[in-house]
């Protein structure tokens, strides 16, 4: 098992705290553990508590979404050198989605209860995890987004509608 | 020995000596010409290729460029052109016009880190770039690939991907916008892929072909990325007509992409690519 201070290192090691403030790192390792997960191990589990958040450090996660008479559809996957996971802080702390893994994955993971105590005691540890999860929101939100534009698939009827129309106009200008 | 007509209007006949079925929508061509002789075309150059009594249709080539014997498209069969062609068999011929257009400049990145992101049907322009910078492999420092799909049944040219992975001197990495568990690859826009680098940006030089949107957003990561915009280059496409300047039907802002681009260097088109309407 990881010591304390070998947990330091990772952390110190992975992009997502890159270049963070020794004292509050200590503050961050008393919430820690290093875990290792088989392909096919839940994550977390969508509308369970979300008690926890990781630091991928090695394989792939599945973030899925299941629905009734459907194969569960992976929305995205998280890999090494990513985090996983932000629903640990934002009431009401339960996850959104499942996040499965799809190869052997080795991860840090972070006690939300435990995190949050600390972040309510020492807002400058508070402002130092917020200022480094609200990008990883946004960047989510963003691929969200692009994802739903749909950039490869066909045209949708009414831009097809659209183009049909607008040929139409030209030839008739053109008589 | 270049069989290339005087008149830059008439097209010359090929005879199609294969046809490859891509994806559901997408096949390949593999034609000869009738007279003989050979087809030069640098990549990311395209053909207007015209199906006799349907009409015409500007399609980027997507063969090797240092093979001259044969001439090699591959589309996506979308509209009356297009879907006249996915119905041509062996022995068909097409009229070629061509080739057109601003191609990938690969030589001016020798020396440098080349990085190729493909979205969709967009991997097809690129797939000349992408031979040539293997044949000269040892010209440049890191080769990536970064390749976007819809779904995992929307990989195109999935063999030649498998064995570009392969290699011990490239890195390629393909991601779909969905997929369900059968799926075992990354799942997110091929953007998130330009974000994990795996290329250091001071010293790369990035080719970038999809959907205008697709390619938009991955000018914008990897200018995020440290890439310079100057050293960014994306295929545009726009409604083309005669396909080397003639009749304006492609102007772009104050270009004609037939003959200014398909290449455009990012730094040159950044602005035109959120103007409306354009």
């Amino acid at each position: 098992m990881a010591q304390p201070h070998d947990l330091g290192t990772i952390i110190d090691a992975h992009p997502f705290f890159k270049g963070i403030d020794a004292e509050l790192r200590a503050l961050l390792v008393g919430c820690a553990a290093n875990e290792r997960f088989e392909p096919g191990d839940r994550l977390s589990r969508e509308g369970r508590p979300a008690d926890k958040f990781y630091l991928v450090r090695a394989g792939h996660v599945a973030v899925e979404a299941a629905l009734p008479g459907r194969q569960p559809i992976i929305l995205e996957t998280v890999g090494e050198n990513e985090v996983l996971g932000w629903s640990w802080v934002v009431e009401p702390f339960l996850a959104t989605f499942d996040a499965r893994a799809v190869t052997p994955v080795r991860a840090v993971s972070f006690d939300g209860t435990c995190l949050r105590a600390k972040m309510a005691n020492d807002p400058a540890l508070g402002y130092e995890v917020l200022k480094r999860f609200v990008p990883v929101i946004t960047h989510r939100l963003a691929t969200a987004r692009l994802q739903l534009l749909d950039l490869y698939g066909p045209a949708t009827a009414p831009e097809l509608e659209e183009k049909v129309k607008k040929v139409k106009k030209a030839k008739r200008k053109a008589g | 020995m270049s069989a290339e007509p005087k008149d830059p209007m008439l097209p010359r006949p090929f005879r199609i000596e294969k046809v490859r079925r891509e994806l559901s929508d997408t096949f390949t061509v593999e034609m000869v010409p009738e007279a003989g002789g050979e087809f030069a075309f640098a990549p990311g150059q395209f053909n207007m290729l015209y199906v006799f009594g349907v009409g015409e249709v500007p399609i980027s080539i997507s063969g090797d460029p240092a093979d001259r014997s044969r001439l090699i498209h591959t589309t996506r069969a979308v509209g009356a052109v297009t879907n006249a062609m996915d119905r041509l068999k062996v022995g068909d011929v097409l009229g070629v016009r061509g080739p057109y257009g601003t191609p990938w400049p690969v030589e001016a990145a020798f020396g440098r880190d080349l990085v190729f992101v493909a979205g969709g049907v967009g991997l097809a322009p690129l797939r000349p770039a992408i031979t040539m910078a293997i044949a000269n492999r040892d010209r440049f420092s890191r080769v990536v690939v970064l390749y976007g799909a819809r779904t995992p049944d929307d990989i195109l040219f999935k063999k030649e991907l498998e064995r570009w992975r392969s290699r011990f001197d490239m890195d390629v990495s393909v991601t779909v916008d969905r997929a369900t568990q059968r799926w075992g690859g990354n799942v997110g826009v091929v953007t998130n892929l330009v974000a994990k680098r795996g290329f250091e940006p001071a010293r790369t030089t990035a080719f970038v072909c999809g959907p205008e949107g697709m390619m938009r957003y991955s000018a914008i990561a990897l200018e995020k990325a440290g890439v310079a915009r100057g050293a960014i280059y994306l295929s545009m496409e726009r409604n083309m007509k005669c396909g080397c300047g003639l009749c304006g039907h492609c102007q772009w802002g104050p270009h004609f992409a037939c003959k200014d681009g398909p290449v455009f260097r990012y730094d040159r088109i950044a602005d035109l690519l959120t103007v409306r309407e354009l």
